[in-house]
């Protein structure tokens, strides 16, 4: 039994592991498609030159941060079988079907129009290539639809029966399947994250480039629209978010209370704890440093309410308070920041003081990377907070797993560390790269031709001769390998 | 009941068609990433892989499908094939990873640009090996108890299963090496005809060792191929797939362009056509039937008004996306 147990462990440790790695990119992506189809849209209709150099400009970065979405979310929709086979088989007749609608839908619809996108802009028309980004921006929020609607289907399962061989099958109609009771929530909450993040890695980066030359007007462009994007956004996720939480202690009630820290019950007001050290072992908040009532009052809008803690719960269905507590009060700081940078960037404008307020700038940078931040702990709140449970109520974690030995799931694991670390470091390195030079008028975007003198006489014309690789390529001479590391 | 078998077998043929599309549509990128270090560095691989940078991560979108559509529509041969295989999934996953980002970081780091070329061929011989061996591991039968996979962890690994690894990176090579004829011109083209009829050859070769070896595996194979009266049934796959192996071999020493790259798929259409007739109507042989396997008829009706709207359109645009970039790579650069 007990090297089952490390089996378990170890399996959701690489679920957790690559299922975090992954949504990195897709954070990144969905935003940053929809970032592109505006640009390009902007360009058609203004014919500005500014918004087709920021298009290419950021087209680049897409194409390896998509790439990188792609190969690491193949992994995801097969480790559901290898690790998690009971699960599956169980699940499978329910949420197989929605999985299947992301892949009819969402992912042969961006990967049908990604080359166009990236490599047609002079084989297809403008408004047929712009039709190919807004396919692309269309399918990343599709595919974000149907996930979100089973990750939420495991959290808030409705809609079910349980058959004679053990697995739940459908049984209320589809409509209320996809649209259970915690999806709306999630999906909006998830999607608006999503463009945050993009709007504060555009920031950033438009940031780090006015504080190198604040008359670059390309820099000024993408700092003020992400700036736009993030004082007019974070107060809308911040109330999103806040729904997502109320509809949470509806459905998920021991997860809120692991949020907030709540082990005892408050018959008359709980207070919003700011910091504690969670003791599942005591069943106590140690260092707890809390405002009373406060909880009541932003969970039920009454200061006197009685909320239930987790000495309501039995043990064994209760999460494990740590992860949950500190994820949620990271995500929600973060929410905060955001806010912040916002307002701002509000007074910053009003002063006339957007494009060199160095500041802000250096604050924009720093804030750069922090949606990723946010969306990774905002999961692990939401994830870890569901356990012990795989589909919630329904079916343990503990009773999901593959029959794998600890063995070989260590050793996909330790591979699975050092490949992620390894590639998806270096194309982060590739994208920082990019970042890292200026935008300038007559961008490039994502060429392929040949570079240098013709070696094969004959088969490529001169004309299409073209210096086309990227501006910081190192000089034709040093291409021999060095490769090996 | 008549409808509920219906349901069945025509998702047994749909995800028969996504794994069909896979298998040809990667299979020849794949094929091109095994054959890469045999092109000249430059613009010989410049353009081996521009002929498939537009194109690949649809093409790969397949077996998202295949997978996805085995959940959805046969959850307990997605439970059961994917731990029996595991190391092998898991090597063609991380496969997939290494050859996937090569299409972006090659063009990024030209310091590395070797590096990531070795990257996309090692990869792509990965992925290639291990889903020979999957399908090798499937066909060899897989024990099952339980509804769960009862055999060890080490079962997949038999001189049958590197039979099928091979024969499927050959194969793939056969591919993308005919799709490569069809793209690239002068010194390079020769270069992957001459390729082309290895590869045919080594192809045809590991096609009937593998179809023996299945007769050896299990006598019901067997009396599927040889005996009367299934013979009547299935001895026109080996006769169609001799015939095409005479044309496949006569357009590679003539100058056809594009023909062989068809042929070749069809040699590829009629072998999957030929174990689909050595298991049905299993899905994990010996025991578990695509009945058996079946998810609820509610799950599977759902997911077929998806089909039928959706499939028309994906391969609608797919083919759009393809005629985008029709002809010779190397007479035009992307922009």
């Amino acid at each position: 039994m007990f090297e089952n147990a490390d089996a378990l462990m170890l399996a959701r440790i690489q679920f957790a592991f690559t299922v975090s790695f992954h949504f990195i990119f897709p954070a990144f992506s969905i935003g940053l498609a929809s970032y592109l189809a505006v640009l390009e849209g902007l360009w058609l209709k203004t014919g500005k030159q500014v918004y087709q150099d920021l298009f290419k400009y950021w087209l680049k970065i897409f194409a390896i941060a998509f790439a990188m979405g792609v190969v690491s979310g193949i992994v995801m929709s097969y480790q559901f079988g290898t690790n998690w086979s009971v699960f599956s088989d169980k699940a499978g007749p329910v949420i197989g079907p929605l999985m299947a609608y992301e892949v009819l839908t969402a992912f042969f619809l961006e990967a049908g129009f990604l080359g166009v996108m990236l490599f047609g802009m002079n084989r297809v028309g403008k408004g047929l290539h712009f039709t190919a980004t807004l396919m692309v921006a269309v399918g990343t929020f599709i595919s974000a639809f149907w996930i979100l609607s089973v990750n939420s289907w495991m959290q808030t399962p409705v809609g079910f029966i349980e058959g004679a061989n053990g697995q739940y099958l459908p049984e209320a109609s589809w409509f209320e399947i996809v649209f259970n009771p915690s999806f709306p929530y999630r999906l909006v909450h998830t999607v608006i994250a999503a463009y945050l993040t993009t709007a504060f890695v555009v920031g950033g980066v438009g940031a780090w480039h006015l504080l190198k030359d604040s008359a670059n007007r390309h820099a000024r462009k993408m700092f003020s629209m992400a700036m736009w994007m993030a004082a007019l956004v974070a107060p809308v996720q911040i109330f999103a978010g806040d729904m997502h939480g109320l509809n949470t202690l509806e459905h998920q009630p021991a997860k809120v209370m692991a949020m907030e820290g709540h082990y005892e019950s408050h018959p008359d007001g709980a207070p919003l704890y700011l910091f504690g050290i969670p003791n599942d072992e005591e069943q106590r908040l140690d260092y707890a440093f809390g405002i009373p009532k406060l909880s009541s009052l932003i969970l039920k809008h009454e200061l006197d309410a009685p909320l239930d803690g987790l000495d309501t719960i039995a043990d064994e269905d209760q999460p494990p308070v740590f992860p949950v507590f500190w994820a949620f009060r990271v995500m929600v700081g973060i929410g905060f920041l955001m806010l912040g940078i916002g307002a701002w960037s509000l007074l910053a404008r009003l002063r006339g003081r957007l494009y060199d307020w160095r500041w802000l700038h250096r604050a924009a940078i720093a804030m750069g990377p922090s949606g990723f931040v946010a969306v990774i702990a905002g999961w692990i709140t939401t994830e870890v907070g569901r356990q012990p449970w795989t589909i919630y109520g329904v079916l343990r974690t503990a009773d999901s797993a593959s029959p794998l030995d600890a063995p070989a799931v260590a050793t996909s694991l330790i591979a699975f560390v050092i490949v992620y670390f390894a590639v998806f470091g270096v194309g982060t390195w590739y994208i920082l790269r990019l970042m890292s030079q200026s935008p300038h008028t007559g961008e490039k975007g994502v060429k392929r031709t040949e570079k240098g003198p013709v070696r094969t006489a004959g088969i490529t014309p001169g004309p299409t001769q073209n210096p086309g690789r990227d501006p910081d390529a190192l000089p034709a001479g040093k291409e021999e390998a060095t490769d090996g590391r | 009941m008549g409808v509920d078998v219906d349901l069945t077998v025509i998702w047994a043929f749909i995800i028969a068609f996504a794994v069909f599309a896979y298998v040809v549509m990667d299979g020849f990128d794949l094929g091109i990433g095994v054959l890469f270090p045999t092109f000249e560095p430059g613009q010989e691989r410049d353009q081996a892989m521009n002929s498939i940078a537009p194109v690949w991560d649809g093409n790969e979108t397949w077996l998202v499908l295949g997978g996805g559509g085995l959940f959805a529509a046969f959850p307990l041969a997605y439970a059961i094939i994917l731990p029996a295989t595991y190391p092998l999934v898991i090597a063609m996953l991380l496969g997939l990873v290494f050859r996937g980002v090569a299409f972006e970081f090659r063009w990024r780091d030209k310091a590395h640009e070797r590096f990531w070329d070795f990257s996309f061929t090692a990869g792509s011989f990965v992925a290639a090996m291990a889903q020979g061996m999957i399908l090798g591991a499937l066909l060899q039968g897989i024990e099952v108890q339980d509804r769960a996979y009862a055999g060890s962890w080490w079962d997949w690994l038999t001189p049958y299963t590197l039979l099928t690894g091979f024969g499927t990176v050959v194969g793939y090579a056969l591919l993308g090496a005919t799709w490569l004829i069809w793209k690239l011109e002068g010194k390079a083209q020769a270069h992957a005809r001459q390729l082309a009829k290895h590869a045919a050859i080594g192809t045809l070769a590991l096609m009937g060792a593998v179809s023996a070896y299945n007769l050896a595996l299990d006598p019901e194979y067997a009396a599927r191929w040889l005996s009367a009266p299934e013979i009547y049934l299935t001895a026109w796959v080996p006769l169609v797939t001799l015939g095409l192996a005479v044309l496949l071999l006569r357009s590679l020493g003539g100058e056809g362009q594009s023909l062989p790259f068809w042929l070749s798929i069809a040699l590829f259409l009629l072998g999957m056509a030929g174990l689909g007739l050595t298991i049905w109507p299993n899905v994990v042989p010996p025991d578990v039937s695509i009945w058996d396997a079946a998810a609820p008829q509610r799950s599977q009706a759902f997911m077929l008004v998806g089909v039928a709207i959706t499939m028309p359109l994906i391969l609608a645009y797919t083919a759009w996306a393809y005629w985008v970039f029709r002809g010779k790579v190397g007479t035009e650069g992307y922009h």
